[in-house]
């Protein structure tokens, strides 16, 4: 089925189970939704009860258990689609299908939805149709499309195909990334080189794990290389989630080779047989484009057996697709997704670099990693050194949107200022800046002379940037603004520890509070409170980090939230809507 | 395995390694708040995150833990304490939890756990999200409102050839436990019981199976896990001596069972009444303040314009307002209807029901009439409360040492078995 590295094809030593999460996608794409039928039929196939198939099902969102209208659109509902329009395509989306959305319209024709970031902030307004990506939307857009859909017309052909947006490149053929790339260059130095040699150029050249931790990649990679257990995995995280990031797109777009090519690197400096790209649901757009580079990859003898003519170095690549669920990015989360199971991180019990994927040594890395390694290795680490700053070596891809004139994707050296970006990207009056996502930090335009780089671990002088840089001006409303990280939050937490749970649910609660005018200086400091509260006890990153936004912006905008303070006596009184609250009462006024 | 020693706030103290870090405290007496912690779990759920401590400087679940030569732990630090009354607050505040009218009440951990950190309300906003009872499988109910996803029931409830009856559903805050009702019906009798019996809540109930007993009998009633017990609702004594003092006292969306507790003193009531007067009350019928009061007793939510009016009017009266019992501490029995739209709860009552000719009823509106609000306030999202006295209704012991360590200052210490939500 498909090519060799489709979804559906496991390794020889995968358990059945590991095709849950495609075959799921088999149902969604053939049928627009998994039946009761089908579900049964899944779970009597794996000696499941139904309920865990259905569990499965119900956590990630492109799965719909209720027919999802012949063509299933999903209009990305980020912040950063917000500001570029998204009401008014919401609004031509529901008038020109006759859909409401979250619902389906009545002929079953149209299955209208929202979902969070789909990974084109520099293309905003965008949606999804049957998964095939519209960019640049206004609302005579949208009436073309559903003219052309109701006529017949194969959405695949309607499509846009996203450009690359690459805004910006070190000056002085400095970049890294977007270098002339010869497949199979690196590959074919291997056959020189010992796996200790490959991990000790990683360490040499100081290359950082692009996810957003930075933790020294070739400290996993040696680290995993020590456990006996066999086989072992390399796991390429492609499930790039964070709102307002499309770095891992464009890189995948136009430069797959580089990834694909870190990846067999690592399977030969780890002792790895077998490599997984997990690509976002998201991003099924681009499976071709990835399926054919593989295929280019075995055709000319670099993934298979004895690769690039080095004996007994074996290494097969499979992709495996995500189906609508941000905590999966987390990479435990991740391999119990690859798993067949429901993406809920698991606990630190164990790294994935000892038990990861089925339990066995896995290596886990960001695209942006895999394909810097190869980079590194195909310039070597001395010249990688020389880009970047001391300590902070190399380039970063950084994904810029929101209030600026270029939106796309810049590769900047670690250590420009964000002043520096800023002007390049031409940002208009910026005021609030969101870096790393709605999980990242949020810094004022008063913070603009810190640097990019990765060399404070606690991100105090220097700001670190995971790849998502999100501009807004002084018009924007900062509430606002962090009302939609808070609902994002709340809809994508996992959903097993208290915290993160419940947590963002009461977040959003304050922050409406404050939104509605009714709050005093004891609700910014529940805020305070709470938000650390999450961050000490939640069980992954996804909560730890998601009341960062809201800490750094009460602490950063003071003065904008006194603006928005109750005027009544907060010593005795607590200030409540009464108008509203009897709104719905008044309804019964004979 | 080797015995190691691990240090808790400062001292030694001597386990067998390995052992989790829950366990090897409670050996020593020392008591970590838990719920979701099974020892026989393996590797643990870490899913209620109530056992949180500082371990080697970081925050981590103690239940996530094995002992080891030299762990540093930091269990009763004032930060960390509150910490996990947070966490158990936040389960009150997310699930609805309305426990006089819970069958599990008495043999409830979550409540359990509320009594031994004392915990009088909640510091989060309650969210009162519509849930749904499952009344379709075959013996059980599953009350998804009382449910806090510890995940016990899914790690260990399976059918004899090893399939789940229990799994999560959903994601983010719409996650939920399902239950597989084909499975649920191949389970024997007393799988289905244990189910009932490890869920820490009363989420999961097994028809015909009664956990009705009485007050004393139950699990939790009487006795606390932890060495010493001890809740002071007073940080510091106030006043110093015996003057007379004068109390007013209103129920508003309450039942008038706290004023009926109140009554329950027997024969102190005649001490009381030689200590203070009664202004505004039921007791004295007195319908106006005519005097600014020292205590404020209220009992009861706020469901209307005139109960938030007349909650203002006490805030400005009194020197200090104390709230009692459950209703008014955060909405109690009435705030059921809070997860449903007034529209549909007045029409259900007025219009739709059994007894209301069509057409011939109304939804009664008149301008002498209050207006009801759109749910029920607890009396501290309209004014400031000084003093909450959890309970449905509290004990009379507990409402009168608060009323005499906050009038005169005397020192009291609440017992464990005075400290009740029902």
């Amino acid at each position: 089925m498909g090519t060799r590295s489709h979804p559906n094809n496991l390794f020889s030593c995968e358990p059945n189970r590991s095709k849950l999460l495609s075959q799921l996608w088999q149902h969604q794409i053939n049928n627009r939704y998994i039946s009761e039928d089908a579900i049964a039929a899944l779970a009597t196939e794996h000696n499941l009860s139904a309920i865990e198939v259905a569990g499965v099902a119900s956590f990630y969102h492109f799965f719909h258990r209720q027919p999802a209208g012949r063509h299933t659109i999903y209009i990305n509902n980020s912040i950063i689609a917000e500001l570029k329009g998204y009401e008014r395509i919401r609004e031509a989306f529901e008038r020109e299908t006759g859909a409401r959305l979250g619902s389906v319209d009545p002929t079953g024709t149209f299955g209208l939805f929202e979902t969070p970031c789909i990974g084109l902030s520099d293309q905003e307004p965008a949606a999804l149709i049957d998964f095939f990506p519209f960019t640049n939307l206004n609302a005579i857009k949208v009436k073309e499309i559903i003219r052309k859909i109701k006529e017949g017309r194969a959405v695949h052909e309607i499509a846009d195909s996203p450009p690359a947006n690459i805004r910006f490149l070190p000056p002085n053929d400095r970049t890294l990334f977007f270098a002339p790339y010869t497949r199979g260059e690196v590959i074919r130095k291997l056959a020189n080189l010992t796996p200790e040699e490959v991990i000790e150029q990683l360490r040499i050249g100081e290359l950082a794990g692009r996810g957003g931790a930075f933790f020294p990649t070739w400290k996993k990679w040696s680290t995993c290389r020590t456990f006996p257990e066999s086989p072992k995995f390399i796991v390429c995280n492609a499930d790039e989630g964070e709102p307002g990031t499309f770095k891992d797109r464009v890189l995948l777009q136009h430069q797959p080779g580089s990834v694909i090519e870190g990846m067999i690197t690592a399977g030969f400096a780890v002792g790895a047989a077998y490599g997984i790209i997990y690509l976002r649901g998201e991003y099924r757009w681009m499976l071709p484009t990835v399926e054919e580079e593989i295929d280019q990859f075995y055709q000319a003898g670099l993934l298979g057996k004895n690769i690039a003519g080095i004996n007994g170095f074996h290494f097969d690549l499979r992709l495996e697709v995500g189906a609508g669920a941000y905590v999966c990015g987390e990479e435990t989360a991740l391999l119990e997704s690859m798993e067949g199971k429901r993406g809920e991180p698991r606990t630190k019990w164990f790294y994935p670099v000892e038990k990861g994927y089925l339990q066995l040594p896995t290596v886990v890395n960001n695209v942006e990693t895999f394909a810097a390694a190869t980079r590194l290795l195909q310039f070597g680490s001395f010249e990688y050194l020389k880009r970047g700053i001391p300590g902070s070596a190399g380039t970063k891809l950084i994904s810029v949107s929101g209030d600026c004139q270029r939106p796309g994707l810049y590769e900047i050296e670690w250590g420009i200022t964000v002043a520096e970006l800023l002007e390049i990207c031409g940002a208009e009056d910026p005021f609030f800046i969101q870096v790393s996502g709605p999980s990242g930090e949020c810094i004022s335009i008063k913070e603009k002379f810190r640097r990019i780089s990765m060399l404070d671990l606690l991100a105090q002088k220097d700001i670190r940037c995971g790849g998502s840089f999100m501009i807004f001006n002084r018009q924007r409303d900062l509430v606002h603004i962090l009302l939609n990280f808070c609902s994002f939050f709340k809809h994508e937490s996992c959903g097993v520890c208290t915290p993160c749970r419940a947590g963002n649910f009461i977040l959003q609660r304050k922050l409406e509070k404050i939104s509605h005018g009714l709050a005093d200086r004891n609700d910014l400091q529940d805020l305070r409170n709470w938000g650390n509260i999450m961050k000490s006890t939640s069980r992954c990153g996804l909560g730890k980090t998601a009341s960062n936004s809201v800490l750094h912006a009460v602490d950063k905008f003071q003065d904008y939230f006194a603006k928005r303070f109750a005027e009544v006596d907060h010593s005795i009184y607590r200030q409540i809507d009464e108008h509203a609250a009897i709104a719905e009462y008044e309804r019964y006024k004979p | 395995m080797a015995t190691c020693t691990f240090w808790v706030d400062g001292k030694p103290y001597q386990a067998e390694e390995g052992t989790n870090l829950v366990d090897a405290a409670k050996t020593h007496g020392i008591f970590i708040p838990s719920l979701c912690y099974f020892q026989h779990i393996d590797p643990p759920l870490g899913t209620c995150r109530t056992c949180t401590c500082k371990i080697n400087g970081r925050h981590s679940p103690a239940c996530t833990e094995a002992v080891k030569e030299g762990l540093k732990v930091e269990v009763n630090t004032p930060e960390l304490m509150d910490i996990r009354k947070a966490l158990v607050e936040m389960m009150f505040a997310e699930g609805n939890h309305f426990c006089p009218a819970c069958e599990k009440s008495g043999n409830c951990d979550l409540q359990h756990m509320g009594y031994e950190l004392g915990i009088s309300q909640s510091r989060f906003p309650h969210l009162f999200k519509d849930r749904l009872i499952d009344y379709q499988p075959k013996r059980m109910v599953m009350e998804h409102n009382r449910c806090i996803k510890c995940r016990r029931c899914v790690e260990e409830i399976f059918t004899t050839d090893g399939k789940r009856v229990f799994n999560y559903i959903n994601r983010g805050n719409e996650t939920r436990v399902g239950i597989d009702y084909e499975q649920e019906a191949r389970l024997s009798d007393s799988d289905a019981e244990k189910a009932m019996a490890i869920c820490p809540t009363g989420a999961i109930m097994v028809r015909g199976k009664s956990l009705s007993k009485p007050f004393g009998d139950r699990a939790f009633d009487l006795k606390s896990t932890q060495k010493h017990y001890s809740y002071n609702i007073l940080d510091k004594p106030r006043a110093t001596h015996f003057e007379k003092k004068t109390i007013a006292t209103v129920s508003l969306a309450g039942c008038f069972g706290c004023h009926m507790s109140l009554l329950d003193i027997d024969t102190e009531i005649l001490d009381i009444a030689e200590l203070v007067s009664f202004n505004k009350s039921p007791l004295t019928d007195i319908k106006s303040f005519t005097q600014r009061c020292h205590l404020g007793l209220v009992e009861g939510g706020c469901c209307n314009t005139e109960n938030i009016e007349t909650l203002r009017k006490f805030r400005e009266m009194c020197d200090t307002l104390v709230v009692m019992g459950e209703c008014a501490v955060w909405g109690g029995l009435p705030a059921m209807r809070n997860t449903i739209p007034l529209g549909e709860c007045l029409e259900e009552a007025y219009l739709n029901s059994v007894t209301s000719e069509p057409d011939a009823t109304i939804v009664p509106y008149h301008e002498d009439l209050p207006k009801i609000l759109n749910r029920v306030y607890a009396c501290n999202e309209i004014v400031k409360v000084d003093y909450t006295i959890p309970g449905c209704p509290p004990s009379a012991t507990h409402i009168w040492k608060v009323i005499k360590s906050l009038l005169w200052g005397e020192e009291y210490s609440l017992l464990y078995s005075e400290f009740k939500y029902d």
